[in-house]
């Protein structure tokens, strides 16, 4: 009787005796075994295969961004430090520049500084030298004066006398003018 | 016998055999057929869907990824971290549901979650398994659940009445609303369409009206939807919220 009412052939509009088919307890049964089967399997196969597979990617795509972040972090360290390097390599060379530059003028002034030094050194060597001869010619002109002055006694006073004067007493005489 | 059938809005529930002339215990019917189609294609979603592993994603693959991390997080959020080993269950739990109520909801298919013996065997499995994770985490403190602190003593056993009304109330209350979401929802979508079949039959002018039937059915179906979803999402939610009791029943 009960197969006549659930058998499936049932014609509709005849289930009026019959349950209500989700109160009707012979379905009861064969639902909760094959609930049973297919629930256990969706567990099994979730929690040993599915979610720990996507546990992993999600696991996987976190890491490879950490790291690529991690990556590039570095990476603009390794830039800046190039860029800090690079800005030191300049800045030595504007030094060395400078250095050079400095060195080349004071070298340059020094070598001016010398070579006029020497060249007054010459000069005033030059200046005394001549001063030197002056000196020289004038007090050998000045010593000349004493022989052109007895020459010029001794031709006067013959021109005036006609004699022959005694030199030593001109040079005397001279002598005695010069000294005055 | 094609067109009765059609006005049956009934006949979508009954429990076919496909072997065998009755049902017996374990005669597979059209209710397995259905849970074989619900588990297998929750498992090609996240087994096939997530085969290649691949760091970006493609459909199937963001689809498997978004359910598993909706679901964590819905764990999560109302379980604590603890609930996290309870995560596969309610991953279960959830997309059995959600499938079952989508699946259903294609014509001449059967809606496993219409039938009130799978819902209840679902709510009972959560509130077996949180009574057992309780006694064998908490032993006797895990009756506490019924004694709420802070009571004064004569108000003391109403209390703990109420609370053990309320724990029981529990299977019953998550069983009958999936069911009876899904039962009266697809009743509804069969009356209308019940109401289509019998206008276009009456006569002309009652075939013309027949559209608004029509319509009715179109935003049932939407509605429908929404309800499948949201019902699957309530289950779940539920289901983590008594775990949570049963991880920290010191409320």
């Amino acid at each position: 009787m009960a197969d006549d009412t659930h058998s499936g052939t049932q014609v509709p509009g005849e289930h009026g005796g019959g349950a209500f088919p989700p109160f009707d307890a012979n379905n009861f049964a064969p639902q909760l075994v094959w609930l049973a089967i297919t629930f256990g399997a969706l567990y099994f196969l979730m929690s040993r295969i599915a979610l720990p597979r996507v546990a992993n990617i999600l696991d996987n795509r976190q890491k490879k961004i950490t790291g690529d972040l991690d990556a590039a972090t570095a990476m603009r360290g390794q830039a800046d430090a190039a860029g800090a390097a690079y800005e030191k390599t300049v800045a030595d060379a504007k030094g060395r520049a400078q250095a050079t530059a400095q060195q080349t003028r004071d070298k340059v002034a020094a070598e001016s500084d010398a070579q006029r030094k020497a060249l007054e050194a010459e000069l005033n060597a030059k200046l005394e030298a001549a001063e030197q001869q002056i000196a020289a010619t004038k007090t050998q002109a000045m010593s000349n004066v004493g022989s052109i002055a007895q020459e010029a006694a001794e031709a006067i006073i013959r021109q005036i006398t006609g004699v022959t004067p005694d030199a030593a007493k001109i040079a005397a005489a001279v002598a005695a003018a010069k000294n005055g | 016998m094609a067109a009765e059938n059609a006005i049956d809005p009934i006949h979508q529930f009954n429990i076919v055999p496909f072997f065998s002339d009755h049902v017996g215990t374990a005669t597979f019917t059209n209710a397995s057929l259905f849970m074989v189609i619900v588990v297998a294609a929750v498992s090609f979603l996240m087994i096939v869907g997530t085969s290649s592993q691949s760091l970006v994603p493609g459909r199937l693959q963001s689809a498997a990824e978004m359910a598993y991390e909706f679901v964590a997080s819905t764990v999560r959020g109302s379980a604590g971290h603890e609930g996290m080993r309870f995560f596969p269950f309610v991953f279960s739990l959830f997309m059995f549901v959600l499938f079952s109520n989508l699946i259903g909801l294609v014509p001449y298919t059967f809606t496993v979650t219409s039938q009130i013996i799978v819902t209840f065997a679902f709510a009972a499995l959560v509130i077996g398994v949180v009574i057992v994770y309780g006694l064998m985490r908490h032993g006797s403190h895990f009756l506490h659940l019924f004694v709420p602190s802070g009571v004064s003593p004569i108000l003391m056993p109403f209390i703990v009445l109420i609370e053990v009304i309320s724990f029981i109330s529990r299977p019953i209350s998550l069983s009958v609303r999936l069911f009876a979401n899904m039962l009266a929802g697809h009743i509804t979508l069969k009356v209308f369409g019940g109401f289509v079949t019998l206008m276009l039959g009456a006569g002309a002018l009652t075939a013309v009206a027949s559209i608004l039937p029509l319509a009715a059915i179109v935003l049932l179906t939407a509605f429908e939807l929404l309800v499948a979803v949201l019902q699957a999402y309530v289950f779940a939610i539920l289901t983590c919220v008594y775990l949570n009791d049963a991880i920290h029943p010191g409320h």
